[in-house]
Parts: structure tokens; C-alpha cells; sequence
């Protein structure tokens, strides 16, 4: 082996992931896909190969086209590594004996660390639901509408009880859509869409008429609203319980509280994308306006800042599934031309069709992203809020933190230890960013991000340990 | 909390919670296991003791920690219940013998 254990290694196998592996591996690059869940499918295809579900009305087409992908990775002799969970990318101290360029990738398998060698990473890490911090969001019985949705495509469990759906965006809808087929009762729907949003979305409407996803989301929508009690335009929402969830306080507008006894409550906000890896790994990334995150800067073709490291799908930025799975070709074709498979004319006119078909997913999206547009209430939340969940830091005192000067997240770790939890600011980032944005009047592109370092996941010190080393990591280390 | 529905594929799965007898199914994650039974809660936090439960079950809210055949701190939707696996809810810090 020259210096490298794969060309190309793939993080992720949602459908950004499949189609990049099977595209790249099909064309003749070595090509490893690892992914950290069982089974390939990522969190949309979640338990796609192996769902308890049997009746496929409840799932639904949108979800059963991701089978089809699997075919074209099996055929496509990419290796596939689930169960794999990777926690740094970087480039080795020296480089590979040939003088190629190369790059580590720090994973774990199965409860041992190793390091694997490659030319070239894709990542594809995907989305996670955006953070919706209201007072007694950390009780148990609340979950996050994805989390309730992964629980019925990989377990086939469903809500009992008095079950209450609260957010906006389009997964909330499509859930509620799911249960409904499933034979589940829901209570009712906290709609959080701010009233506002209609009139800025309205001027995008015309590109959203041509978009694949309205036949589709107003049926789903209408049968949804006929079937379960919807109470809109709620500006103001909280979960209280002693030790758990009883019930959920919400305002209607103007009006004054109200109060559902609830043993489940699934909240969701939209998405953003899952950037820790490509933070760590140092890839510049910005504020996108319009969708309200921070995500990866990346080219046409999905090459980041870093050297050799490029992004595909909803990690760099959220644009669904299917225009996921075309971005992933689209990124594949680039690699094969960078690490000299095909010549620049040839990834050009591969890529065409790829091209189209992403444009035509991404018709409409910006609709959808303005319509969905969470309330500013509920993305930099009232005082008594708590903000980051791992420490427990409220949004009053990353307020009072920024009176004392702290001016953006990466000081509010040393103020408040919020963001250095296990989860490493996925559930605060976000908000992190907007509270203390708002409190300086700046944008949060001014206030920035966490500065992420790898491992991204915890591994143990005895899987770092374990890790081979080489007679310069040890002479190092040695005493002298 | 959680039922399972009435058309579903998989094996039963035996394993205990805090050391009573529980039923899952396989491909049940522990997180799953634990909500299908009934647990909401799996542990309390370091910082306050407040109590928590699964949130997110993709593997980024850190919130499902229990113990796992006696190694603590493991994530609860990250791993499948596995037959006579022993879960325990955790209460504060993972200790330092496991």
C-alpha cells in the first residue's frame, strides 16, 4: 500500500453519503463509507434495511426511496463501515512516504481507536434538529420531533398517552402525518409559525409552486389539520413537571395562558447543519441569514477550506434529501477529478445531470426556509431559559455574561463553561450564538462560533492508549 | 410514554433495568428499550440532579448516559439492548471505577 489505507472516506451514510460512496467507488476510487448507526440510511433513511414497520403507508414513499440507494453502494465495491464513529480529521505530522498529501481520520470500531489513512474525505454529516430552548425542554417526556420520529422507523414505537406536537417546519407536519397513518391519537399541534412569515414568504411562493414538494406537503397538511386539533400562531410556550412532563403552558397571540395536561411533548424548529466535525477539522464556515446557521463554506462542488476535505447534503447547508443525494454526486465527480481520475471537461460534463436534478430539489427551499423561519422568542429564548442543556447555563446568564464582556461564544465557554458539556454545543450553539448577538445588537456572523476541537465524540483514554504508535509519538513523550 | 405497534417485525428481547426484569425488541437501541418500558427518566445531572431522559436519539444530546453492563456514561440510543444486558439509570457522574 502507497502511504494510504483508501483514496476516499466517506463520514455519513444519509443519502449524501450513499450516492457519493457508490459514485466515487463505481468510478474506481478505493472508497470506505463509515457511519456511526448500525445500518446504513442516516437519520431520514433511518433503519431503512431493517424497520419493524411493516405496513408501508406509514412511512411513506418519500421515505421507502431510500432503499433504492443501497442497491447502487452494494454493486459499487465501496467498503461500508457501520458502527463506526469517527472523532478527528487532520493531516498527519509527515506526510506519506510517496510525498503524496494525506489525511487521518481518528475512529473508533466496536470499542477500539485506530487511525485509517486517506486522500481524500467526504463528509456527509448531515443535519440535526435545531435547538428549541424553552423553560423545561430538559424534563423527561420532552423529545424532539426527529428523536419520536427515529423511534418509529427503527423500533415501531409511538406515543401513548396525551401526546402534544409543538414547533414549526415541515418535519412536524410529516410526523403528525405518520401517527396518523400509524393509528396513533395526538392531542394537539402547538403551531409556533410566526404570523409574519407569510407575508416575507409570499414573493418566493412562484418558485415554490414549481417545486416537487407542494402537491405532496399540502395534502399531507390538509389531512393533518382535519384530523387533529391545530392551535396557531402560539408565541409563547413551556413544559413544567416535577421530575417529568405534565403539562405544557402556551399563549395564543396576545391571548392570555393556557395549559394542556401532556405526558409527551415532541418539540421541533427546523434543522441545521451537523458541523462539528468540519469545524474541527478547521473548515471556515458562515452565517447563512436566510436559514438562520452556521454552516461550512464550500464551493460548487462541495470543496471546503481544508485541503482534501470536501461536504455533501444538509451539513452544508440544509437542502433535503434528495437535493442531499444529488449534492453528493455532484462532490463525488470533483474528487475523482482532484485525485486525477478524470479530467476537469469530463467531472464537468458527468456532473450535468446531477446539476439539474439538485437544482429542481432545491426549487422552493427558499420558501420553505422563510415560511419556517423560527420566532425570535424561541431562538434566543426569555432569561429563566435554559440555553445549554450539558452544564445548565440559562440565556440570563449568557446575557449577563456578555454585560461583563464576554462577546461571543467562545468567551462564554470561559464565563460560563456553556458548549463544554458531552455534547460539545450541538444542543446550544445555535442559540449561544443568536442570544448573544441580540444582546450586542451585532449579527451573529460578528459574534461567531464555537471553535470545535477534535475528538468531536468522547472516546476513552484507554482507547487513545491502545492506539499504535509510532518511535517518534513515543521518543516525544519520553524522559530523557 | 411509548407503545410499540400492533404489526411489528422482531425478535424479544430479555434484559433488566436497575435489575428488574424488562422486555425489548431486537434493534431496540437501550434508549428505545428504556422509553418502551416506561422509563422516562435514565439519569440525574452532575450539576444539579435535575432529571433527564433520551431527547434527541441520533447521538448528539448526550442526555440518555446510563450504565451498561457496569461502564458508565454510555450513550443510551448508540447501542442496540442486547439479550441479559444489565442497564442501570445513572445518578450524577459516571464514578471513576467504571
Amino acid at each position: 500500500m502507497s502511504g494510504h489505507d483508501f483514496d476516499l472516506a466517506v463520514i455519513g451514510s444519509g443519502p449524501a453519503g450513499l450516492a457519493a460512496a457508490a459514485l466515487a467507488a463505481s468510478r474506481g476510487l478505493s472508497t470506505v463509507l463509515l457511519d456511526e448507526q448500525p445500518e446504513a440510511g442516516g437519520q431520514i433513511y433511518r433503519a431503512i434495511t431493517e424497520t419493524p414497520v411493516r405496513d408501508r403507508h406509514v412511512l411513506g414513499p418519500d421515505y421507502w426511496h431510500g432503499a433504492e440507494l443501497l442497491g447502487p453502494l452494494r454493486d459499487s465495491g465501496a467498503a461500508h463501515w457501520p458502527g463506526t464513529t469517527v472523532w478527528s480529521v487532520a493531516r498527519p505530522r509527515e506526510d506519506g512516504a510517496d510525498g503524496g498529501r494525506t489525511l487521518q481520520i481518528g475512529l473508533s470500531r466496536n470499542g477500539t481507536a485506530a487511525m485509517l489513512t486517506v486522500r481524500h474525505v467526504l463528509m456527509a454529516t448531515g443535519a440535526l434538529e435545531r435547538p428549541f430552548p424553552i423553560p423545561g425542554w430538559t424534563l423527561p417526556g420532552v423529545l424532539g420531533a426527529g428523536a419520536a420520529q427515529i423511534l418509529l422507523k427503527s423500533s415501531g414505537l409511538v406515543p401513548s398517552g396525551r401526546t402534544v406536537l409543538a414547533g414549526t417546519g415541515p418535519l412536524l407536519w410529516l410526523l403528525a402525518w405518520q401517527y396518523l397513518r400509524a393509528g396513533a391519537a395526538l392531542d394537539a399541534i402547538l403551531d409556533t409559525t410566526p404570523r409574519g412569515n407569510w407575508r416575507a414568504a409570499l414573493p418566493l411562493l412562484p418558485a415554490f409552486l414549481r417545486s416537487p414538494y407542494l402537491g405532496k406537503g399540502a395534502k399531507l397538511l390538509l389531512e393533518v389539520r382535519r384530523k387533529v386539533k391545530v392551535i396557531d400562531g402560539v408565541t409563547d410556550l413551556r413544559a413544567e413537571g416535577e421530575g417529568k412532563l405534565s403539562a405544557i403552558v402556551y399563549r395564543q397571540g396576545d391571548g392570555a395562558e393556557q395549559r394542556l395536561a401532556a405526558d409527551t411533548l415532541l418539540l421541533h424548529q427546523g434543522v441545521v447543519p451537523n458541523l462539528n466535525l468540519a469545524n474541527a477539522t478547521g473548515c471556515a464556515q458562515n452565517w447563512d441569514e436566510t436559514q438562520r446557521c452556521w454552516r461550512p463554506t464550500t464551493d460548487d462542488w462541495g470543496a471546503t477550506s481544508v485541503e482534501g476535505v470536501s461536504l455533501a447534503g444538509d451539513g452544508a447547508g440544509i437542502g433535503g434529501a434528495l437535493a442531499a443525494e444529488h449534492a453528493g454526486r455532484v462532490a463525488a465527480l470533483d474528487v475523482l477529478h482532484r485525485l486525477g481520475r478524470i479530467d476537469r471537461a469530463e467531472r464537468d460534463r458527468a456532473a450535468v445531470p446531477h446539476r439539474e436534478a439538485l437544482e429542481r430539489a432545491l426549487r422552493g427551499r427558499a420558501f420553505l426556509d422563510t415560511l419556517y423561519r423560527p420566532a425570535d422568542i424561541f431562538r434566543a429564548p426569555a432569561d429563566d431559559t435554559i440555553v445549554c442543556r450539558c452544564e445548565e447555563v440559562t440565556a440570563g446568564a449568557v446575557r449577563e455574561a456578555v454585560r461583563l464582556g464576554c462577546s461571543g461564544p467562545n468567551q462564554a465557554k470561559s464565563f460560563l463553561r456553556c458548549g463544554m458539556g458531552p455534547c460539545q454545543g450541538r444542543l446550544c450553539g445555535p442559540t449561544v450564538t443568536e442570544v448573544i448577538a441580540a444582546e450586542r445588537g451585532v449579527s451573529p456572523a460578528e459574534v461567531g462560533y464555537y471553535r470545535l476541537r477534535p475528538p468531536v465524540k468522547p472516546i476513552t483514554l484507554a482507547e487513545l492508549a491502545a492506539l499504535p504508535k509510532s518511535a517518534a509519538d513515543i521518543a516525544a513523550v519520553d524522559k530523557h | 410514554m411509548f407503545r410499540r405497534l400492533p404489526d411489528i417485525a422482531g425478535d424479544r428481547v430479555s434484559f433488566t433495568i436497575d435489575g428488574r426484569p424488562a422486555e425489548a425488541r431486537s434493534g431496540d437501541s437501550v434508549a428505545a428499550a428504556l422509553l418502551a418500558n416506561g422509563v422516562a427518566a435514565c439519569r440525574n445531572t452532575p450539576v444539579s440532579g435535575a432529571a433527564r431522559g433520551p431527547y434527541c436519539m441520533m447521538g448528539v444530546c448526550f442526555d440518555c448516559l446510563v450504565t451498561i453492563d457496569g461502564t458508565g456514561n454510555r450513550q443510551g440510543c448508540q447501542v442496540r439492548v442486547a439479550p441479559g444486558m444489565a442497564v442501570e439509570t445513572q445518578d450524577g457522574k459516571r464514578g471513576v471505577e467504571r
